[in-house]
């Protein structure tokens, strides 16, 4: 018979032996290969030196790379927020008898393969895509526009696919609010916008940092999108990383671009977490 | 209070622009979605626009395609086993970390969380080189357990929610009725947390199924699971029978979570 003391610890084995394994040993592992010497038949040596280290934070190519990847990831949030957060309002106020379908057709997109709802819209923006073929038709371009393989798409790409947690975290954030606050607020003399920027919206703040900081982290991360609908001028930190480690298979570089990556992820993350509560968002992924 | 004065703001200019928004939202998630079904239909051998006919022929292609079929087992393979696995851990631990009081369950609950806030491409690129490492080569094997663990937070959180909104009482009868830790867990826990674990099982699936970014990086040279597949045909441009797979995943990812939310909706009823 077990100790009751050890029980817990025995049920959790295993999920802990398993991201042990092959989660946190191989970021450790990357650390430590990313000081490891890349000899000149290609061969990677155990060693301790700052060579590759070196190499990337003196690469502006690099830099300008990370900085490209959160400019655009920044535009992105933004966008969410600007269009999500209205959405999410609209759903959390609106009395529809059947709210539980509008929630759930807007997360149905969300359950439908991520790469086919990436290339969809090379559908849509191609040269011959339905914005194109449309506009043409009304007569209202003469030629297609160029709205595909460039950061434009990138950006639509990855707003399509972040919009559903933007909208959901402001709208749990949302309905949670106490409706006398406003009332009070209301019949205290305050206009209805007034009410919402002082009552509504810093009480909905949780929500909108949550959505936030997910759709930036998850879009600064992203790789396919930016392949697949990004052109020369795209610059995403990931692609990067991929065309190193599968491409030219240098792992030593490989290492050290993933490591920064991983780094100023956590950065944003830990400011985030020094202001808001990191919990909520794990909350968030359940519903 | 729901007054007059807030039936009036549901009239004023400001809401129509929100309903405005809100239905511009609606449009721009399901136009995309529509587009790829309407194409796979086109009878055009160019896959994009303008319709020139009504064909099922890309459809046919597609089902003699045998690398697509290939693809679609390697997928199906691959999102059971690992969802199955993730399930069973991520139950275990869902159940240690509600149930039990114990040191050190904060920095657990965090670990546990971890994968989830993770560039997938890292995760990709560290499981690969430190496997390669071991002498453990691309495999089968190294996506499932990548997989696994990529799924498991996942699988822990819809179930931890389930059991916090139980009360223990029935656990408690259970065991001061005579009935051991094992028979307390199949008889009463786990029957009481099934529409938990089965819908933990199907997002768990779901995630595997539609995995790119990772798999990109551990599948060997040759296999493919459906979205490397997509990924591998859309290099070369966008072809009709893309649109066509594209229109039977559509159906597929949206008839399980469906059948899911029935399923679980069915079970928390008999309770």
């Amino acid at each position: 018979m077990v100790k009751a003391e050890h029980r817990p610890y025995l049920l959790l084995s295993p999920a802990l032996l398993s991201l042990a394994l092959f989660l946190i040993a191989p970021i450790i592992f990357i650390f430590a290969y990313s000081f490891w010497l890349r000899a000149d038949n290609g061969q990677d040596i155990p060693a301790f030196q700052f060579g590759n280290w070196q190499s990337v934070l003196g690469d502006s190519f690099y830099w300008l790379a990370l900085r490209e990847t959160f400019v655009t990831s920044a535009v992105t949030t933004l966008i969410c927020i600007l269009v999500g957060y209205p959405a999410a309002y609209f759903l959390a106020r609106c009395r529809f008898n059947n709210k539980a379908l509008l929630l759930f057709l807007l997360f149905l997109p969300f359950w439908i393969s991520y790469i086919i709802r990436t290339f969809a819209w090379i559908n849509v923006l191609g040269k011959n895509g339905f914005v194109n073929s449309v506009l043409m038709s009304l007569g209202l371009i003469d030629e297609p526009m160029k709205l595909l393989y460039n950061n434009f798409s990138v950006i639509m790409g990855l707003a399509y696919f972040l919009l559903p947690y933007m909208i959901i975290n402001v709208y749990v954030s949302l309905d949670g609010i106490d409706r006398n606050l406003e009332s009070a607020a209301r019949t205290l003399g305050c206009t209805p916008w007034q009410t919402f920027r002082e009552v509504t919206l810093p009480l909905s703040l949780p929500g909108l940092g949550a959505g936030s900081l997910l759709c930036f982290v998850l879009a600064a991360g992203s790789f396919v999108t930016p392949r697949l609908l990004g052109g020369t001028d795209t610059l995403f930190y990931s692609e990067q990383i991929y065309d190193v480690v599968i491409g030219q298979l240098d792992w030593p570089t490989g290492s050290v671009l993933s490591l920064i990556l991983l780094m100023s992820l956590a950065i944003v993350v830990a400011v985030y977490n020094r202001f808001m509560s990191l919990s909520d968002i794990y909350r968030s992924f359940a519903k | 209070m729901s007054g007059a004065g807030e039936a009036s703001e549901r009239h004023g200019l400001g809401w129509n622009a929100l309903r405005l928004v809100t239905l511009c939202v609606y449009i721009f998630m399901f136009a995309p979605i529509i587009v790829v079904i309407l194409l796979a239909f086109n009878s055009s051998r160019s896959g994009s626009f303008p319709m020139e006919g009504f064909s099922l022929q890309w459809f046919v292609k597609l089902s003699e395609n045998q690398s697509i079929v290939d693809a679609f087992k390697t997928s199906l393979v691959l999102a059971v086993t690992s969802s199955l696995l993730a399930t069973l851990i991520g139950v275990m631990a869902a159940l240690a970390l509600i149930r039990y009081s114990f040191r050190g369950k904060a920095v657990i609950n965090n670990v546990l969380s971890l994968p989830l806030l993770m560039p997938e491409v890292v995760l990709g690129v560290a499981l690969l080189m430190f496997l390669k490492f071991l002498s453990m080569p691309r495999s089968f094997l190294v996506l499932l357990v990548g997989h696994t663990v990529l799924s498991l937070p996942y699988v822990v959180l819809v179930v931890q929610a389930r059991l916090i909104g139980l009360r223990q009482h029935y656990e408690e009868a259970a065991l001061s009725l005579g009935a051991n830790r094992l028979q307390t867990f199949t008889a009463i826990t786990l029957p009481l947390i099934a529409p938990a674990v089965i819908g933990g099982f199907l997002f768990a699936a779901t995630l595997s199924f539609d995995n790119i970014t990772a798999t990109l990086f551990w599948k060997k040279p040759g296999i493919e699971t459906v979205p490397t597949k997509i990924f591998a045909m859309l290099r070369t441009s966008i072809s009709p029978e893309i649109n066509a797979l594209g229109a039977v995943m559509i159906v597929i990812t949206i008839a399980l979570p469906l059948i899911g939310g029935f399923m679980i909706r069915r079970l928390s009823r008999v309770r």
